[in-house]
């Protein structure tokens, strides 16, 4: 199969974040990046399909500046077979925007599945890859947990609060990965000094116009825990005069 | 403000909380800002119809009713293509839909249908101007973005329990419409709905949410987590991921950046590190408890009652004492 991974540069979670001066965006001094999470699923998902039928091209597309090579290279040393980067000078928040762009990369790619993650950690808009689908015509399945492809037609699980359903679908298609469907492979040397020789081309990123903008990005208050009542079974009851009494809850 | 539109979100015959919550939303929009029409968006097999006037109790001034029997089941292809034209026609200022598992799906597709950009799981919607300013959290929560959705109409997904869904009576007028395609014309084909447990309640929907962790030892002391929900009577279940990867609790249950984002009244938290991708999914709570045997347990600097113990022991204790104060 041909297929195409759309990942997203994003900044590893596991850290406090600062605000930088200009207020709308996040300070990126001293953070680590790395593909989204979601995104490395879809990789892994993209993989795992075509190591299967034993065949078939994996193109992985990145929209942003120069550093999102980066994140392209550690795809392929995972295995993915070329990559396009989209450049802009930085990625907009807005998701139609980006949608356009990877659209009129991914309309001409001939592709018989397109992968998203479901979610861009950084942004959380849980939007661009269905918008892609779209624009483009394609059928979409999004927040799949589990997908089958066979005789060009995809069956998918998707989650839903207190249950799931499974939608059937005919190729060529696009699906966002959820969680919980593979884990993602580690670069193994090889695939890291193969991938170095991997064809990357990079192309002017065609975004659509911003409608969606940041006006302000601010910490969260920071919660007023850390209140220890007691210890153990004895302080049972306390808890409960709180939770009737201050909490209001019980 | 122009009129708005918002779309109610159905399982089977049933209305969803969050359906409720996007007719609130809009209402409260309207209002503030001039008095436009709210008019609620209800697609599903026949009969669907029965569930307008509850519609118009939470404040639609009128109710298009989409029925069709190919329609019992969720279908993207045909509720994006339905939603994108009722908003075109109908010249709506904005399209609230929720950020459920659905409205997830359901708005990015309309937006792209109608060539708008829409804004995700807002906390808070207003209006300035011409602009829609929307409170959104990024970066698992980490981050409040406040953002600009210019354009109209907007499209914006309200994240579920942001708004309490508030009674406002309006007419409830229904009105009747069609499908834009034909179901069986649809490539995506909705094969199944597995239902979860429905005796028990939603984690979404549940004012209390009683959630166990690895700190629970094993999958059959989850019983113990069972009684406290059940001493409540309004509570549901949760786990972390440690849990639902060790298979203890369905993938359902999990709450956190990849599973449920939730804020009820009351969360407790048993045997819960308080790793930050459990925190995504449940900071905003009103109320935090833990319990945690570990007096330096991250969960503790965000809980604003804890117990340091064994959740083994302390659970069976609190669930009575739950039970005499809930009179029972
Ligand atoms: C990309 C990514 C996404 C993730 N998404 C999520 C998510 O959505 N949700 C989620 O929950 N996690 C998520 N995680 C996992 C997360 O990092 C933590 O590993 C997980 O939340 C830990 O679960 P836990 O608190 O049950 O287990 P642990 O971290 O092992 O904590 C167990 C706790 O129980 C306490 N304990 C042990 N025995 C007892 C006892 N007898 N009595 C009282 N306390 C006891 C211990 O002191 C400890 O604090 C994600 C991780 C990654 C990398
Ligand atoms: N700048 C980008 N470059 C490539 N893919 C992207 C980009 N932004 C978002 N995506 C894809 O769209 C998915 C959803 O992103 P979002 O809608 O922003 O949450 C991500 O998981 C990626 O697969």
């Amino acid at each position: 199969m041909k297929i195409a991974v759309c990942i997203k540069r994003v900044a590893d979670m596991e850290t406090r974040f600062k605000i930088a001066p200009d207020g709308t965006s996040v300070d990126a001094t001293g953070l680590k990046f790395d593909m989204g999470d979601f995104d490395g699923y879809a990789v892994e998902v993209a993989l795992q399909l075509n190591e299967k039928e034993g065949k078939g091209e994996i193109t992985a597309i990145s929209l942003g500046p120069s550093v999102v090579q980066e994140t392209l290279r550690k795809a392929m040393s995972m295995g993915v077979d070329r990559a396009v980067q989209l450049e802009a000078p930085a990625v907009p928040f807005d998701g139609m925007a980006i949608a356009h762009a990877l659209a009129a990369e991914l309309a001409t790619g001939g592709y018989d599945l397109i992968l998203f993650g479901r979610m861009a950690v950084d942004s959380a808009n849980q939007s661009v890859g269905p918008m892609t689908a779209e624009l483009l015509g394609l059928p979409c399945v999004t927040a799949a947990s589990k997908l089958e492809i066979a005789n060009g037609r995809g069956t998918a699980r998707r989650e839903l609060e207190g249950g799931a359903e499974i939608l059937e679908f005919p190729l060529p298609a696009v699906v966002t990965i959820d969680e919980g469907i593979a884990r993602p492979r580690y670069p193994s040397l090889k695939g890291i000094m193969a991938a170095k020789k991997k064809p990357l081309e990079v192309k002017p990123a065609q975004l659509g116009e911003a409608r969606l903008t940041v006006q302000r990005m601010e910490l969260p208050p920071e919660r007023t825990g850390g209140r220890i009542i007691g210890e153990g079974t004895a302080a049972v009851p306390e808890l409960v005069r709180l939770l009737q009494t201050e909490a209001k809850v019980l | 403000m122009a009129n708005v539109l918002a779309f109610a979100e159905r399982r089977g015959g049933e209305l969803r909380k969050v359906a409720l919550e996007a007719v609130t939303a809009a209402r409260q929009l309207a209002d503030a800002t001039g008095g436009g029409e709210v008019h609620a968006l209800l697609i599903g097999a026949p009969g669907i119809a029965s569930k307008a006037a509850t519609l118009g109790r939470y404040g639609a001034d009128v109710v298009i009713v989409v029925e069709h029997p190919g329609l019992e089941l969720y279908s993207p292809e045909v509720v994006a293509a339905t939603a994108a034209e009722r908003i075109r026609a109908g010249g709506y200022r904005l399209g609230v839909f929720s950020a459920s598992a659905r409205g997830k799906d359901l708005a990015p597709r309309v937006a792209a249908k109608l060539g708008v950009s829409m804004a995700s799981d807002a906390t808070a919607i207003e209006a300035n101007g011409d602009a829609l300013i929307v409170r959104h959290p990024a970066y698992t929560g980490k981050v409040i973005t406040t953002l600009a959705l210019s354009g109209s109409p907007a499209i914006v997904t309200l994240r579920p329990g942001a708004v309490l869904a508030t009674e406002s009576a309006r007419a409830g007028r229904v009105e009747t419409a069609a499908p834009a395609m034909d179901p069986a014309a649809a490539r995506v084909k909705p094969k199944e709905l597995i239902q979860g447990n429905t005796a028990k309640m939603d984690l979404g929907e549940a004012p209390v949410i009683v959630s166990g962790g690895r700190g629970l030892k094993a999958p059959e002391n989850f019983k113990l987590v069972e009684d406290l929900a059940a001493a409540f009577g309004n509570a549901a279940v949760g786990a972390t991921r440690a849990v639902t990867d060790e298979g203890w609790r369905p993938h359902s249950d999990q709450i956190g950046q990849t599973g449920r984002l939730v804020s009820p009244d009351l969360y407790v938290a048993c045997g819960i590190s308080g790793a930050i991708q459990h925190l995504a999914g449940m900071r905003t709570s009103k109320t935090i408890v833990a319990i945690n045997k570990d007096k330096d347990a991250p969960i503790f600097k965000i809980a604003d009652y804890g117990i340091v113990g064994d959740v083994l022991e302390v659970l069976p204790v609190l669930t009575e004492a739950v039970r005499k104060a809930k009179g029972g």
